[in-house]
């Protein structure tokens, strides 16, 4: 076993210190270390965007990035999108608005992504949005309630055919 | 899976990371965007007891003119490379294949460098370089060499690199006016490797092409380039005669993701909406 590390991170405003192999991906040292469980690993090899953080300021998915490669950076997980006051962000308002999600699973990947997104293209258009989800993967929703959130959060109208699936 | 036990190397110099590599042969691996080699090692596709991580050396993150040619360094990001002013305005065929690259997330982590130097069949940026007869630079323990774009890509995963060498940066030759460049792909969803693709540039001087040149990935062991395709554009042949001029000529191999007969139907087809919006850009 190679010798373990110490790790700095700010997560969500906070400052932490780990000790952690080199080998353990940023997404376990969230869950693990610092028990920020809202941060879900589904693949865990890149391919289904649950485990999507910020860090310094662009989503990354977690898993396929080591905690150690990170040391001194700033890293935001969906504990840290949410207004202080206890309200929803656009996004995550939408998705509740909009029924984006049902079992929940790859909400937080979608909602980092997407917050993300949103905060750096303010004004999308609506192929946008779907290639900005295409980067992750709901096994329950068929995804209408997802793109309905994001058109809703970018202030794109919703077609009214939209909740038939007739749309795509 | 979770990757097995390794030694996390971080130099902050090339002469570091080559002495690196040099010391622990078969052993060690560069990581750069890890998009690639993180999922094969969590996948215990592989397993190596020292990883180099390039992210914090110097130097090689420039995008930057350089007698005729873009520079673009290692580890400048795909998102960075993406957005980048300097390569949409010089080198507008690797502007345009980047979006093609997973999605936006893997963009902001993955390195140009890294994807050239992992050297799927399958991905863009091979087939950008060889397309645009791009320089490789190589960068080892006894200092820096040039390697042509058309000497880089072995087999598949393999270059030219030797163990104790990392891709340095990539040069890419920038055109004239008069020319356009399109990138064709068909994917099963957006964001996934490619079926087939191709990458076009043209010139045109009135009515004649004067330069042309087409890529094709997905379709071989390595990026490769249509060069009948390119001759029959040359001498006068339209877009959907040199699609079917590059299909005859490559032999895509049966896969679970399709089978080789319908990539050669599929190329044609690409090879040919390219070569059109690539001489509708020029011709505007
Ligand atoms: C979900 C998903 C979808 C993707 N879709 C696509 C796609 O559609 N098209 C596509 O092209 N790619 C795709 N990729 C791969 C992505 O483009 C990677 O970024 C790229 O293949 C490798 O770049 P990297 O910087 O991440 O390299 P890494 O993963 O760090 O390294 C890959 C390999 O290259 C070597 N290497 C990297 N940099 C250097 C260097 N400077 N010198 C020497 N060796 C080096 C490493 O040792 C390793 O063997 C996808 C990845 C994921 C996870
Ligand atoms: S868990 Fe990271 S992409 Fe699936
Ligand atoms: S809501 Fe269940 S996976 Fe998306």
């Amino acid at each position: 076993m190679s010798d373990e590390v110490v790790v700095k991170l700010n997560v969500n405003g906070r400052d932490h210190k780990v000790l952690v192999e080199p080998r353990k991906l940023l997404s376990d040292v969230l869950r693990e270390d610092l028990h920020l469980t809202g941060t879900h690993v589904g693949c865990e090899h890149g391919a289904c965007g649950a485990c999507t953080v910020m860090v310094d300021g662009a989503a990354v998915r977690a898993c396929l990035l080591f905690a150690v490669q990170v040391d001194g950076s700033k890293v935001v997980t969906v504990e840290g999108v949410t207004p202080t006051d206890g309200t929803l962000n656009p996004f995550q308002q939408a998705m509740q608005d909009c029924h984006g999600l049902q079992c929940g699973f790859c909400t937080p990947g979608f909602v980092v992504s997407m917050t993300s997104y949103l905060d750096d293209n303010p004004n999308p258009t609506d192929d946008d949005l779907k290639i900005a989800l295409s980067g992750n993967l709901c096994r329950c929703t068929g995804y209408r309630g997802i793109i309905n959130a994001a058109r809703t959060a970018a202030g794109l109208p919703v077609p009214a055919n939209a909740a038939d699936g007739s749309d795509h | 899976m979770k990757p097995s036990s390794f030694n996390y190397h971080a130099p902050t110099r090339v002469e570091e990371a080559t002495a690196l590599l040099a010391e622990h042969g078969d052993g060690a691996k560069v990581l750069a965007g890890g998009q690639s080699l993180v999922p094969m090692l969590s996948l215990r596709l592989a397993s190596f007891e020292h990883l180099v991580d390039l992210n914090k050396v110097e130097g090689l993150s420039a995008i930057e003119r350089v007698n005729g040619h873009l520079r673009v360094g290692a580890i400048v990001r795909q998102a960075v490379a993406e957005h980048s002013a300097d390569v949409a305005a010089s080198v507008p065929l690797l502007s345009k294949a980047l979006p093609h690259i997973g999605h936006f997330q893997i963009r902001n982590r993955g390195t140009v460098g890294g994807s050239i130097a992992h050297a799927d069949p399958a991905s863009e940026l091979p087939a950008v370089a060889l397309a645009l007869d791009a320089t490789i630079e190589a960068a080892g323990p006894g200092g820096t060499r040039k390697i042509a774009a058309a000497d880089f890509f072995v087999s598949t995963w393999q270059t030219a690199l030797a163990d104790d060498e990392i891709l340095s940066a990539v040069e890419f030759p920038v055109w004239g006016p008069g020319s356009g460049f399109a990138v064709e792909e068909l994917t099963r969803r957006h964001g996934d490797f490619a079926l087939a693709g191709a990458v076009v540039g043209v010139q045109v001087s009135g009515d004649t092409v004067t330069k042309a040149t087409i890529g094709l990935f997905g379709v071989g062991p390595t990026p490769l380039r249509a060069s009948a395709a390119e001759a029959a554009l040359l001498s006068g042949a339209d877009a959907a005669e040199a699609g079917k001029v590059a299909a005859s000529h490559i032999s895509p191999v049966d896969d679970i993701h399709a089978s080789g007969a319908y990539r050669t139907q599929v190329t044609a087809v690409i090879v040919r909406r390219a070569i059109e919006a690539a001489l509708k850009e020029a011709r505007s």
